[in-house]
C-alpha cells in the first residue's frame, strides 16, 4: 500500500500504513533516511534515557560537550532522595584529546568526580567520537572499579551505531552487570521489580502505593527514582513488571534466563490497562497470598468510584474530538488509544520512533479504519496528517509541540520532559484535565487554520 | 587586579557546562537566512538533540536535517549520505540555501565536505540547486559561539564572491542576540534611513507568526541576494569585542575594502552611544529625536533607580560578548560584577571587560574563561553575590544561593518569551535596567518581615 502524497519521500512510503487498507506490512527499525529530518535521536540518547533516573549513580558522558549538555536535567524524573542524576558530567573532549586519546582524561575525571560525589556506582557513556578514537573504556572502568571500590560501568552507546533501540540494549547490558551483586535477604515472596518506568512527575510513587495496598513489595525501580543497591539485589524479586518494553525488555529477558525470574508486560496508563496490570499481578501471586485478589478488586473499585464521575465531566466536552499521537516507544500508544476512548475521543494518527512490526500490527488491530500508522516520522509528514485528519489534540514530545501549535492544534506532552503525572488512576484524571485544557482553550479559534474556517462558515451563513 | 584563569587548573571534568557545542551555533545562524535550512553532517542524534534544545527556547518548529550516518558510513565515509540527504532536503523543503555544518563524527573520520560539494555539483549540476554553504564545526573545538561566527563568515565568504556595485547599504553582523533585538536593530536602521543587511536575521525565522499551514521553511531571514551584494555596502558593523580575528566583517574589508566597524554589543549607555555614533557616521544623518528621547529616559531611569542597586554584587555568565555587554551595563549602574564567566576559552574576555568598564567599574571582576557551573559555584561561595545575570542554566545555583536570577541570552528554558527579550540599544538597556531593579526590589520584599508595598 502506498500513499501518494507530496510530503512523503518515496523511500519512506512503506513506513506508513492506514488501518483497514490491506494487511499491515510496515517497514521499521531501519536507519533514518538522510535529509528526512527524523524525530529520532541516537544510540547515546537511548542509553541515556534509560539510565538517567538512577539517582545515586554518577552519569559521566565521555565525549565533547554537546552530548552531555543537551541531556542535562531535561527529564521530569523525580527522586525521593539523592539528585546526582540531575547534574551533567562530561569529559568535554578537546582536540588534543581526540588526537592523543581520551583515556587519561576519563580516568582523571572519574577519579575527581567519584571523590567529590561519593556515588554508589558510575555509568560512563561512550559517544560517537569515543567509538572512533578507540578509547578502551572497558579497561578504564575496570581500573577505576578497583581503585574506587564502586562499580564503574561502561555504557557502549556510540551514537552512530544504530538507533535509540541499540541504546536501550546498551543500558540494559550495563545494568545487568550490577544485578546479582546485592544481598537479597528480607525480600518477600510476593515482590516485584518495576521496569520501564521513569518516575516522571513522581508517577512511580503512585504505582508503588497501589502495590503496597495490594501487599506487594517493590524491590527495585528500574529506573525511575532508582537506586544502585536496589538494582544490585533485584534478582531476589519474584516477578518483573515491564512497562516501557522497548527500553527494559532486554533486561527482563536476561534476568529470566540467568535467574529464572518471570516477567509480565504491564501499562499504568489509562483505566483498563492500569486495572488489568494490577489484576494480573494479583493473579500471579494469588497462590502465595490468596487474599490479594480481593484487595486488588477493592483498590480498583475505590479508585474508579472517585475517578469516573470526574472523567464524565471532561468527556462531555471532549466527545468526538480527534487525536494524533507520535511517541518514542509504541507500547505507550496502545494504552493511550484506549485511554482516549474513555474520553470519547478518537485516535486517527499514531506513530512511533522505534516500534516493531508486532507493535504496529497490534496498533492496526486496536485502531479504527482509516487510522494512519507511521514509523520514524518527520515534521512534514506529521503536519501533513494533522491537517488531513483535522485533529484537535496532538500527543508527543517537545519536538512535536511547535508543529501542533503552528497548525493551531492542542498539544499534550507525553514524553520524558513532562511535569504532570499521567499514570495510574490519579494520572488518568490529570491526563483528562490536561487534554481538556489542551482541546478546549478559546485560543484555537484565533489560530489561523480554525479562524479562517470559522470566518468562511460565517460568510456562507450570511450568503444563504 | 583580577587574574584570568583559562586553563582551569583545578578540575579535569566538566559539571553543568556553561556552553553548547559548535554545530548548534552554526545551525542557529543558518536559520537566519531566507530559505535556509541547517544540515548537520553527522549521526542523527546531533540534529535531533539540537532541535530539541533550540525549540525549548524559541518555541518554534526547528527543522534541522541530518545525514543520519550509521556505523558503515563512519567507516567508509559519509559522502553518499550527505549527497542523498541534500537531495532529500531539496525535494521536501525546496530550500534556497542548505547550510552544512560538520560534527565531531565527520570531522574525525576526515570527511572532505568541499570535495563532496564538488562531486555533488558535478553529479547534479543539471538540477535547480540551492546555494550550498559549508562550515567546519568539530564539537571538540570551540563552543556554539564559534559555530555561529564560523557559519556567518562561511556565508559571507562562500556567497559574496564578487565585487558588487555600490549598494549604499550597511551590513550588520549582530552576533548571537534575540529575535526582538534584531527587530529593534532594523527599526533603528529604518529611522536612520539606512538600508541594512543584517546577517543572520532570525527575527522572523525563529519567532514566526501563527499561520494557516505548516511552513516548511519560515519566511524571513537575510535574503541571499543581499548577502551576495554585501561587498557593495558602504560599511559593515559587527558586534563583539571577543570575536575571532577573522570574521565576515574582516573578510569583506580585506577582499572588497568594505570598512569594518567592530564595536561591542550595544548594551548599556556607553556601548549604545558607540553604536549610534557609528550609525550617524555611516549614514551621515544625526541621531533621530526618538533615540535622543530613549537615551534621555534611560539616563533618567539610571538616576531614579540607582539607590536600589548600588553596590550589589553580581555574577554574570554566558556567551563571551554578551558577558562583556552585561559588564558594560552593570558597571554603569553601580552594580559590582564580582565574577564574569564564559564557557569559551581564548577570547580575550578580561581585556574586553576592562575596556568597557573603564571609568565606571569600582572593582575589577574575577574573569573566568572556560568555566562550567561547578567552577562558578566554587568561586561564588566566597564572592557572596546578590544577583545572578545569565541564561536559565544558572537557575539551580541562584536558587541555592537564594538570590534573584535575571535571565538574559540563550537558552531561556524556564521562562516564557526568551526570544522576545530585548537587550540592545537604549531601549534594550532600559528593559534590562527595569528588570534588574525590580529583581532586587522583589527580593527585598520577599525577605522583608513587614512586606512594604510602597518602595
Amino acid at each position: 500500500m502506498t500513499v501518494k502524497i507530496a510530503d512523503i519521500l518515496e523511500e519512506r512510503r512503506d513506513q506508513i500504513h492506514r488501518t483497514g487498507e490491506g494487511a499491515i506490512d510496515i517497514a521499521c527499525n531501519r536507519e533514518s533516511l538522510a535529509g528526512a529530518v527524523s524525530q529520532r535521536a541516537c544510540v547515546f540518547c537511548g542509553s541515556r534515557v534509560v539510565l538517567y533516573p538512577i539517582a545515586d549513580a554518577l552519569h559521566l558522558v565521555h565525549g565533547p560537550i554537546g552530548c552531555a549538555v543537551y541531556t542535562w536535567d531535561i527529564r521530569g524524573s523525580l527522586s525521593s532522595g539523592p539528585e546526582l542524576h540531575r547534574l551533567s558530567f562530561s569529559t568535554d573532549l578537546q582536540e588534543t584529546d581526540v588526537i592523543f586519546g581520551g583515556e587519561k582524561k576519563l580516568e582523571a575525571a572519574l577519579d575527581e568526580l567519584i571523590d567529590r560525589h561519593s556515588p554508589k556506582a558510575a555509568f560512563v557513556y561512550s559517544t560517537c567520537i569515543v567509538g572512533l578514537i578507540g578509547d578502551d573504556m572497558e579497561a578504564v572502568c575496570r581500573k577505576m572499579t578497583e581503585k574506587k571500590g564502586i562499580p564503574v560501568l561502561p555504557v557502549m552507546s556510540e551514537g552512530f551505531k544504530g538507533n535509540k533501540r541499540a541504546g536501550y540494549e546498551a543500558a540494559c547490558k550495563a545494568m545487568f552487570r550490577l544485578i546479582g551483586e546485592g544481598d537479597t535477604s528480607g525480600i518477600s515472596p510476593v515482590s516485584v521489580n518495576i521496569f520501564g518506568d521513569f518516575n516522571l512527575a513522581g508517577e512511580i510513587w503512585i504505582i508503588r502505593e497501589y502495590f503496597e495496598r495490594m501487599g506487594v513489595q517493590v524491590v527495585a525501580n528500574v529506573t525511575g527514582d532508582g537506586r544502585v543497591n536496589d538494582i544490585a539485589r533485584c534478582h531476589g524479586a519474584a516477578l518483573n513488571l515491564v512497562q516501557c518494553s522497548g527500553s527494559t525488555m532486554d533486561l527482563a529477558k536476561m534476568m529470566k534466563e540467568k535467574y529464572g525470574i518471570p516477567f509480565q508486560r504491564v501499562s499504568y496508563l489509562g483505566i483498563e490497562d492500569m486495572a488489568d496490570s494490577l489484576y494480573r499481578v494479583a493473579d500471579f501471586f494469588k497462590d502465595k497470598d490468596p487474599s490479594i485478589v480481593e484487595r486488588t478488586q477493592a483498590l480498583v473499585r475505590d479508585e474508579l468510584q472517585k475517578l469516573m464521575p470526574e472523567l464524565a465531566r471532561y468527556r462531555k466536552d471532549l466527545e468526538g474530538k480527534k487525536v494524533a499521537m507520535y511517541v518514542g516507544g509504541s507500547f505507550k500508544a496502545f494504552s493511550l488509544v484506549k485511554a482516549f476512548r474513555h474520553l470519547g475521543m478518537k485516535v486517527v494518527v499514531v506513530g512511533s520512533q522505534t516500534g516493531t512490526k508486532e507493535d504496529y500490527a497490534e496498533l492496526a488491530e486496536i485502531t479504527d479504519p482509516g487510522t494512519v500508522i507511521i514509523d520514524d516520522a518527520n515534521p512534514l509528514e506529521l503536519s501533513h496528517f494533522i491537517k488531513e485528519k483535522d485533529v484537535d489534540v496532538f500527543v508527543g514530545g517537545v519536538k512535536e509541540r511547535p508543529i501542533a501549535f503552528k497548525l493551531g492544534v492542542g498539544f499534550c506532552d507525553h514524553n520524558h520532559e513532562r511535569k504532570e503525572a499521567l499514570e495510574g488512576f490519579t494520572g488518568m484524571l490529570n491526563f483528562a484535565r490536561e487534554i481538556h485544557a489542551s482541546a478546549m482553550s478559546p485560543v484555537w479559534q484565533f489560530a489561523p487554520r480554525r479562524a479562517n474556517r470559522i470566518r468562511a462558515a460565517r460568510k456562507e451563513a450570511v450568503n444563504e | 587586579m583580577s587574574k584570568v584563569k583559562t586553563a582551569r587548573p583545578n578540575f579535569v571534568s566538566t559539571t553543568n557546562a556553561c556552553k553548547l557545542c559548535t554545530p548548534l551555533g552554526a545551525s542557529l545562524a543558518f536559520r537566519g537566512v531566507e530559505g535556509g535550512i541547517p544540515f548537520l553532517h553527522g549521526s542523527q542524534g546531533c540534529a535531533t538533540y539540537m532541535r530539541r534544545y533550540i525549540i525549548s527556547h524559541f518555541r518554534e518548529p526547528v527543522d534541522i536535517a541530518s545525514s543520519a550516518l550509521g556505523e558503515k558510513n563512519a567507516i567508509y565515509g559519509g559522502g553518499p549520505n550527505l549527497k542523498k540527504g541534500i537531495l532529500n532536503v531539496m525535494k521536501k523543503y525546496e530550500p534556497k540555501l542548505v547550510g552544512v555544518a560538520t560534527t565531531c563524527l565527520t570531522e574525525t573520520i576526515g570527511d572532505d565536505v568541499p570535495m563532496y560539494f564538488n562531486e555533488f555539483f558535478k553529479e547534479f549540476g543539471d538540477l535547480d540547486l540551492p546555494e550550498l554553504v559549508r562550515v567546519s564545526t568539530p564539537s571538540y573545538n570551540g563552543t556554539h559561539t564559534d559555530g555561529w561566527h564560523g557559519a556567518v563568515r562561511s556565508m559571507v565568504e562562500q556567497l559574496c564572491v564578487e565585487d558588487h556595485a555600490d549598494t549604499g547599504r550597511v551590513n550588520i553582523l549582530p552576533n548571537m542576540v534575540s529575535c526582538e533585538d534584531i527587530r529593534h536593530l532594523r527599526d533603528i536602521c529604518d529611522h536612520f534611513g539606512i538600508e541594512a543587511t543584517i546577517l543572520p536575521d532570525i527575527s522572523e525565522t525563529l519567532d514566526g507568526p501563527a499561520l494557516e499551514d505548516y511552513v516548511k521553511i519560515p519566511e524571513g531571514g537575510t535574503p541571499i541576494s543581499e548577502i551576495k551584494a554585501m561587498s557593495g555596502a558602504r560599511a559593515t558593523i559587527e558586534f563583539g569585542r571577543c570575536l575571532p580575528r577573522e570574521t565576515g566583517g574582516t573578510s569583506l574589508e580585506t577582499r572588497f575594502g568594505v570598512e569594518n566597524h567592530r564595536i561591542g554589543l550595544p548594551m548599556g549607555l556607553r556601548e549604545s552611544d558607540r553604536f549610534f555614533e557609528v550609525l550617524e557616521s555611516v549614514s551621515g544623518n544625526p541621531m533621530p529625536r526618538r533615540y535622543e528621547l530613549e537615551r534621555g529616559r534611560l539616563v533618567d531611569a539610571y538616576v531614579d533607580g540607582h539607590k536600589y542597586i548600588f553596590g550589589k554584587r553580581a555574577v554574570v555568565y554566558g556567551e563571551e560578548d554578551l558577558v562583556v555587554g552585561l559588564c558594560a551595563f552593570l558597571s554603569e549602574i553601580g552594580v559590582d560584577v564580582v565574577l564574569a564567566g564564559t564557557g569559551s576559552r581564548g577570547k580575550g574576555l578580561e581585556g574586553a571587560i576592562a575596556q568597557v568598564t573603564h571609568g565606571t567599574a569600582r572593582v575589577a571582576p574575577e574573569v573566568r574563561e572556560a568555566v562550567d557551573f561547578h567552577d562558578i559555584a566554587a568561586e561564588a561561595e566566597t564572592l557572596a553575590p546578590d544577583l545572578v545575570v545569565g541564561h536559565s542554566k544558572g537557575y539551580r545555583y541562584a536558587r541555592e544561593w537564594n538570590v534573584p536570577l535575571v535571565r538574559v541570552g540563550f537558552p531561556i528554558h524556564d521562562r516564557f518569551g526568551g526570544q522576545r527579550l530585548l537587550h540592545l540599544g537604549y531601549k534594550g538597556t532600559q528593559a534590562l535596567f527595569d528588570r534588574v531593579v525590580n529583581a532586587v526590589i522583589e527580593k527585598k520584599q520577599a525577605d522583608s518581615s513587614i512586606g512594604y508595598g510602597y518602595i
